[in-house]
């Protein structure tokens, strides 16, 4: 944490509401997010309880397992909720532009022209919180090489085909999410977090709620208040039955929830599931319809405390939309989504390809491959960041990375030799205290074309700086190249564009260093990976 | 659980136990103690653990509940996988055991389960787990499974006992088994979850390093990565024993715990002993609930709140999690408005700013500047002060336009 979040920390201690921490918004909304909150059985790794998802606010639809050991019943609540996410997401590749590049032909090695296809928009699932982006990860590991009926050898247990494909979709949203500055799939904790600070730490900013009741008074409190004092209700706050007023957000529920409602709830569905199927066994008609107006009773009843344990996270994240949306999007979130775009293309190429799923490990040059593009956009959202948020800019500052000031005066010169170029000095004002030798390269932010300059001097208050490019070609630099005294400048000690990283080898080529090119391995018998 | 099984009732000993009050007292387990030596500067963690005072009541009764629980969907899963672990004679655990020290596998041997008496008083059951293991450590060639035995380690020269999941005594060294419900995925775990069971696990090696020592007459080594020669002394190497993957299939997998073992010593070893921590205390302060006839408390939650109040806390955010106390803590570090609400790190950065009132001041214009020039290089509180105002100007330029 920086010491200018600190402060804005500080500050909302002050104020008991949350304070900004940025003046745009630097992560892309979609115009029809689909939000979901899922919710995770205890004791068991992945295994799903129940899931409130939906595009629209007011119609949240619920889906869940009555029996969360019952892999039957596991196997229908996943392709019931496949049948509502892969429709959603596929929608999005209905409308594509087409690009025109090139390609370096394999064999001739000529450049050839090729058209390919981009989707105009990609979709975009909000979760409430990190956690919910870890159980999305963990179905889509357990459920992407489900066999299904249509398999030559389908097991003892097919699954309906939609599972596989929402398990493949899944694990691409998720580790498109590790991807600094993707927006395909995202945490409204993290949302928010990077927009406004609290006045508590990091690791209660995790429980969403808490940490929006330091931006909306929380449904149900009276009298409303704001702050430290919320957020502790929101945590905290029991009823007579011990049960949280507010439950937590997911994807673990509240173990005095699962204690009093939930497993009571569940063992009237079994019973009631018992006695129906024993009317079955004995043909006793009056008997079976009595008990299946019982199932359907039990039926209803989880679906309600189920509801009642997802809807204030429904509500929660739909909030922090719209908190988000109030912020005037960041200048360059087109360029950024745009790579989210290509990452939906991509893979919904691949789907439509038949390649096989993603595999349990990565090879070698994937990974790398991967690591290489979190780097490359790390470092370009960080500069993005800074070129479009004063605020955001005033961190690099801080960190002597950056300073901005009035230029108050400009000394024409030139560069020796037979043509003389502009090389003007320019004086610069500033309260910032940059790490800036002389000799050391800087970059004006804000400058088109890109600008070049060199430290000349630096002293506190004042900055010396020489222009080396972006002034035309001509022995008189192109008008307005060069700020006038009086204008305000800001330069980086940073380069503003990321730099390529060193190319990779294809898979094949892996070299035997890094465990040589990748072996097919029989992947293990799907019934290993199964849930019991 | 009295304490004359430990010998006669020394005066502080006696002083704990008027702190606790007549309520039973509760022991220690490795993950209050791991929690501990997380949080090794916090006294009145350190003393009402050694009083052995339920914690959840205080906490209930200060009327601040800590928020722990445990769902009983997990506890029956958690059964299930431990019955499946007993399946085969503990096949599971053995084969990974055999394969590190080198027996082959065809070697026929029958697994000891020796009764380690799981209904006595806590006393008891550590003489006990003592003698099992001193009897299993002399026969070289016998497989012995200790179920949940209990060890006795001196935290701050009070004694805590622990309880491990189980011991696998061979070739007269022994291994600690700790079972965990979270999944080893395609060959790798979360490693939060590793590293909390390792430092779990080392607190057992620990005391069972003490105990061994105890035995031979020895001091215990000043080097903590030193492998003890000695019977019945255990593996540095811990077997972590999870679900693999999506399944209730146990799988074993060997974790390295010397160096939360090193982590675990200095921590402990840090700890401030508990007689200061008894001498500094006020002389009347008792954390006794004066339950009554049917178990509800009746001390007033004022004045047990000035008891808690006469032993310093060092919050920090993660107590919400590890300590019962956590919530109550947090309500006086945000009354006495303390940086430390914001988390351990801004303490740090801001030197010896110690409250949000003050950090603000210091951040106001022209407060660093003060009524005496800056001295070049300036360092200490100028420092930090002056880092401060600089950030807060920074800071109202940028927003400039927003507010």
């Amino acid at each position: 944490m920086s010491l200018l979040s600190t402060l804005a920390r500080l500050e909302a201690v002050r104020a008991q509401r949350a304070q900004p921490l940025a003046t745009v918004r630097h992560r892309h909304l979609s115009d029809r997010p689909m939000v979901l909150v899922p919710l995770a059985a205890a004791g068991e790794a992945g295994a799903p309880l129940a899931v409130l998802l939906g595009t629209d606010r007011r119609e949240p639809r619920l889906h869940f397992v009555p029996q969360p050991l019952n892999r039957t019943q596991r196997s229908e609540f996943l392709a019931a909720v496949a049948r509502e996410v892969v429709p959603y997401l596929e929608s999005f590749g209905d409308e594509v532009e087409l690009l025109e590049g090139s390609e370096k032909d394999p064999v001739s090695g000529e450049k050839v022209p090729v058209v390919r296809e981009l989707c105009a928009d990609a979709p975009q699932l909000i979760v409430p919180n990190a956690g919910g982006v870890a159980h999305l990860a963990l179905l889509g590991r357990s459920t992407r090489f489900r066999r299904t009926v249509e398999d030559p050898d389908p097991g003892e247990y097919p699954s309906p085909t939609e599972v596989p494909l929402l398990g493949r979709w899944l694990t691409h949203l998720t580790d498109r999410a590790q991807v600094p500055g993707s927006s395909m799939l995202l945490a409204m904790t993290g949302l928010l977090a990077r927009h406004w600070a609290t006045g508590q730490s990091n690791l209660e900013d995790q429980h969403l709620a808490a940490r929006l009741a330091w931006h909306l008074p929380p449904a149900g409190l009276e009298p409303p208040a704001l702050g430290a004092e919320a957020a502790e209700w929101v945590e905290s706050a029991r009823d007579g039955e011990g049960l949280l007023l507010h439950p937590p957000a997911g994807p673990a529920t509240d173990p005095k929830f699962d204690e009093r409602v939930l497993a009571p709830a569940i063992l009237r569905h079994d019973a009631a599931v018992a006695v129906r199927e024993r009317a079955g066994a004995a043909r006793d008609d009056a008997e079976v319809r009595r008990a299946a107006a019982l199932v359907e009773r039990a039926h209803a009843e989880l679906a309600r405390v189920l509801l009642s344990a997802t809807l204030p996270a429904w509500h929660d994240v739909w909030n922090g939309v719209d908190l988000l949306r109030a912020l005037p999007p960041a200048g360059h979130l087109p360029d950024r989504w745009e790579g989210d775009r290509w990452s939906f293309t991509m893979h919904r190429e691949r789907v439509a390809a038949g390649e096989p799923p993603q595999p349990r490990r990565d090879d070698a040059v994937t990974a790398a491959r991967k690591l290489a593009q979190r780097e490359r956009e790390q470092a370009k959202l960080e500069i993005q960041e800074a070129l479009d948020d004063p605020l955001a800019m005033a961190e690099r500052r801080l960190a002597g990375e950056a300073f901005a000031g009035e230029v108050v005066d400009v000394v024409p010169e030139w560069s020796e030799g037979r043509s003389p170029k502009p090389r003007p000095l320019l004086v610069v004002r500033t309260g910032d205290r940059p790490h800036a030798d002389p000799g050391r390269e800087v970059h004006r932010a804000h400058a088109e074309p890109a600008q070049r300059a060199e430290i000349v001097s630096s002293a506190p208050g004042e900055v010396v700086v020489r222009l080396l490019s972006g002034m035309g070609r001509r022995r008189d630099p192109e008008p307005g190249s060069v700020p006038e005294p009086g204008s305000t400048v800001v330069f980086t000690l940073f380069e503003l564009a990321p730099r390529q990283s060193a190319p990779l080898p294809e898979p094949a080529d892996t070299p035997w260093t890094h465990g040589g090119p990748p072996v097919a391995v029989e992947d293990a018998p799907a019934g290993a990976d199964e849930w019991e | 659980m009295n304490v004359s099984h430990l010998g006669q009732a020394t005066p502080p000993l006696r002083r704990l136990s008027e702190l606790r009050g007549p309520a039973p007292q509760r022991s220690l387990d490795a993950r209050a103690l791991a929690a501990l030596a997380a949080n090794p500067g916090c006294r009145r963690r350190a003393l009402l653990d050694a009083a052995g005072v339920d914690k959840v009541a205080l906490a209930q009764r200060l009327g601040r509940p800590a928020p722990f629980g445990q769902s009983p969907f997990a506890i029956r899963r958690g059964l299930l996988f431990e019955s499946r672990l007993k399946r085969d004679g503990y096949a599971v655990l053995l084969e990974p055991l055999r394969r590190r020290l080198g027996v082959p596998a065809e070697e026929v041997s029958s697994l000891a389960v020796p009764d380690l008496l799981p209904a006595a008083s806590p006393a008891v059951r550590a003489e006990r787990t003592a003698a099992a293991l001193a009897e299993a450590a002399a026969d070289p060639s016998a497989w012995t499974l200790l179920d949940h035995p209990l060890l006795r380690l001196d935290v701050a020269g009070s004694p805590a006992y622990l309880e491990p999941d189980a011991l696998v005594v061979h070739a007269g060294r022994c291994t600690v088994v700790e079972i965990k419900s979270f999944p080893v995925l395609d060959g790798s775990a979360d490693p939060a979850n590793v590293g909390a069971a390792a430092r779990q696990a080392a607190v057992y090696v620990l005391a069972l390093q003490e105990a061994a020592a105890r035995r031979a007459g020895l001091p215990l080594s000043e080097d903590p990565y030193a492998v003890q020669e000695l019977p019945g002394a255990p593996e540095l190497t811990v077997l972590l024993v999870c679900p693999k993957d999506f399944s209730a299939q146990p799988v074993a997998v060997p974790v390295d715990v010397r160096r939360e073992l090193a982590v675990t010593r200095r921590q402990l070893s840090r700890m401030t002993r508990i007689e200061q921590l008894l001498a500094a205390l006020p002389e009347g302060v008792t954390f006794d609930l004066a339950r009554d006839g049917s178990g509800a408390p009746t001390r007033p939650a004022g004045e047990l709140a000035e008891a808690v109040a006469a032993v310093p806390a060092a919050y920090a955010p993660e107590c919400i999690s590890t300590c019962e106390l956590g919530f109550h803590c947090r309500s006086q570090a945000r009354c006495a408005g303390a940086v430390e609400q914001l988390g351990r790190g801004v303490r740090g950065e801001l030197g010896s700013l110690r409250t949000v009132e003050e950090a603000l001041a210091a951040a106001e214009p022209g407060a660093a500047a003060g009524p005496e020039p800056e001295p070049a290089g300036g360092s200490g509180p100028d420092e930090a002060s002056g880092r401060l105002a600089y950030a807060a100007r920074l800071r109202a330029e940028a927003l400039g336009g927003v507010r």
